[in-house]
């Protein structure tokens, strides 16, 4: 059979995701010290998993209303509130399959062919072959380490056309750790009103922003919950990844299509795991909170460590990474993170598996122990040393 | 000091400039607070944790329970001492429950640890009462796994 006939030219056209490459080549290698990981170390509390065992014996294994269990849509409702003072009603919320699965039925949901989404690079990798898929035509936002990774209002209004149709607001931002406060949302804000852009904010690592103000969602700002679709998660605050569980907020006619979708392609997000997120919400404040200080711990440590081996980062104040600029080497990302690993055995990500954006920068993450990431410094230093002669 | 007291306890080879930077203080500052902890025996020392197991079989512990007679206006503080200075107890703890102390001891041999039970602490004339636990696996000491660890799972996704 000729397959390329036969298959989708969208999704054949879209590369292999950079890291992929990366993790095939470490795994071969034997004394890898891997900083690539994107999900959490710790183990998801005892108390949530508890309460999924007690789903399962208690035979809780059916399939829920499609848009999630109501008493797991108002503990998210009371969640977002409590920690956030983010404001929705129980059926402007939608339980998904992870937050990725937000992401893409929010997309098909607005997003027609011709339309134009404005997605911030350095990205997360998910967004634009989402958004491709969906038939709309993808319009980086680079942003610049001067202005810490951040979106500005200049740079926005330079990329918005009258075929806008969303805008991508990824903060906390996987790769970057760059987090949009009140004021800089605020001038993004500005440039949105009184236009029909949309916001798809996603806002996964939203508990994992440190320093003392706490994450801002730009739902919270004046003539934004009208226009956003706010996605969120289990995975990163809550260490869930593998339960697959995020969820969608969003005005309700923009919901009841994401619905659609969802109902069409999933059915219902994983019944245990809805069960277990209603501990997870009701009762972990304090976990999250002590897994958000040791990130913290470690951030620092790797923040200060960086700097000293002529590693900066910028301001990287949410998620668990850092952006580390490596112009200092005088080698690419991509060569950068060859030979660190071919050389000194240490795995990190190249920036430009986030775009072109990310040219002389690497994500290193910090979801391991300290004692880890000091073993890597270590080979990172001397690798450093020696490159720079 | 309590933030920095909990680094060093599980990180104690951490340099005070790295330690500063966690803690969003100054080097000097790190290293006074650890003085001043070090003077008023907050910090008591730092030890290095070995699995002996693993290096040769020359090496037994035992946990043993003593049941004691507290003396007038001592209590249990002269019978502890005088445990705790004998050079193969680890620690003396006062317990709750049916006996009164708990005796960590380390010796070359069980036989050795028999006789100094037999020999040494039975005989005291505070002791009413002892029971030997041998030590036959750690697998857990101060907070660190002795078993081996789980091995990192987490798959390589392109995250």
């Amino acid at each position: 059979m000729n397959y390329d006939k036969l298959l989708n030219p969208v999704i054949v056209a879209e590369k292999p995701s950079g890291i992929r490459r990366f993790f095939d080549l470490a795994s071969t290698m034997k004394d890898c010290i891997v900083l690539g990981v994107g999900e959490p170390d710790f183990k998801t509390p005892w108390v949530i998993r508890e309460a999924g065992i007690t789903s399962l014996e208690k035979g809780r294994t059916f399939y829920t209303s499609n848009s999630g269990l109501i008493q797991l849509r108002d503990e998210i409702c009371r969640y977002l509130r409590r920690r956030f003072d983010i404001r929705y009603e129980t059926d402007e919320v939608m339980v998904t399959v992870g937050g990725s699965e937000g992401i893409d039925a929010c997309m098909r949901a607005v997003l027609c062919p011709g339309d134009e989404v404005i997605i911030p690079y350095p990205s997360y990798v998910s967004y634009g072959p989402m958004a491709h898929l969906a038939g709309a035509t993808v319009v980086p936002l680079n942003t610049k380490a001067e202005n810490s990774f951040r979106i500005t209002a200049e740079e926005l209004k330079a990329v918005i056309t009258p075929k806008t149709k969303l805008l991508v607001l990824p903060y906390p931002s996987n790769p970057t750790g760059a987090v949009m406060r009140r004021e800089h949302l605020e001038e993004i804000a500005e440039v949105l009103r009184g236009t029909d852009i949309l916001v798809m904010s996603d806002e996964i690592y939203a508990e994992l922003t440190y320093g003392s103000e706490r994450h801002v969602s730009i739902v919270n700002l004046e003539g934004m919950k009208e226009r956003t679709i706010l996605i969120n998660g289990f995975s990163k605050a809550h260490a869930m990844t593998g339960w697959r569980l995020g969820y969608a907020c969003a005005p309700k006619p923009i919901l009841q299509q994401m619905l659609k979708i969802h109902q069409y392609g999933i059915m219902s997000a994983p019944t245990t795991s809805q069960y277990a997120a209603i501990v997870a919400l009701s009762q972990c404040d304090d976990a999250v909170e002590e897994m958000r200080t040791q990130y913290d711990l470690r951030r620092k440590f790797l923040t200060s460590e960086l700097r000293r081996i002529g590693m900066p980062s910028y301001d990287a104040d949410g998620t668990f990474y850092v952006f580390a600029d490596i112009r200092a080497s005088g080698l690419s990302s991509e060569e950068f993170c060859e030979r660190l690993m071919y050389e000194k055995r240490v795995v990190v990500v190249p920036g430009t598996a986030f775009g072109d954006a990310g040219e002389g920068f690497v994500r290193i993450s910090y979801s391991y122990s300290i004692d880890h990431i000091q073993q890597a410094l270590r080979r990172m230093e001397e690798f450093m040393n020696e490159v720079k002669k | 000091m309590e933030k920095i007291l909990s680094i060093i306890e599980t990180q104690p080879l951490l340099t005070p400039g790295q330690i500063a930077a966690m803690v969003d203080r100054t080097e000097q500052e790190v290293v006074d607070i650890i003085e001043k902890c070090k003077r008023e025996g907050i910090i008591k020392g730092y030890r290095t944790l070995i699995d002996w197991d693993k290096v040769s079989t020359n090496h037994v512990k035992a946990l043993i329970e003593l049941r004691v007679s507290p003396k007038k206006g001592r209590g249990f503080e002269e019978i502890a001492q005088t445990v705790a200075s004998m050079p193969e107890v680890e620690a003396v703890t006062l317990i709750s429950g049916g006996y009164d102390l708990l005796v960590e001891i380390k010796a070359k041999s069980f036989q050795e640890i028999a006789m100094l039970v037999a020999k040494r602490l039975s005989p005291l004339d505070d002791v009413n009462g002892t029971k030997t636990n041998f030590v036959l696996r750690p697998y857990k000491v101060s907070g660190v796994p002795f078993i081996e660890e789980d091995k990192d799972e987490r798959g390589f996704n392109f995250l």
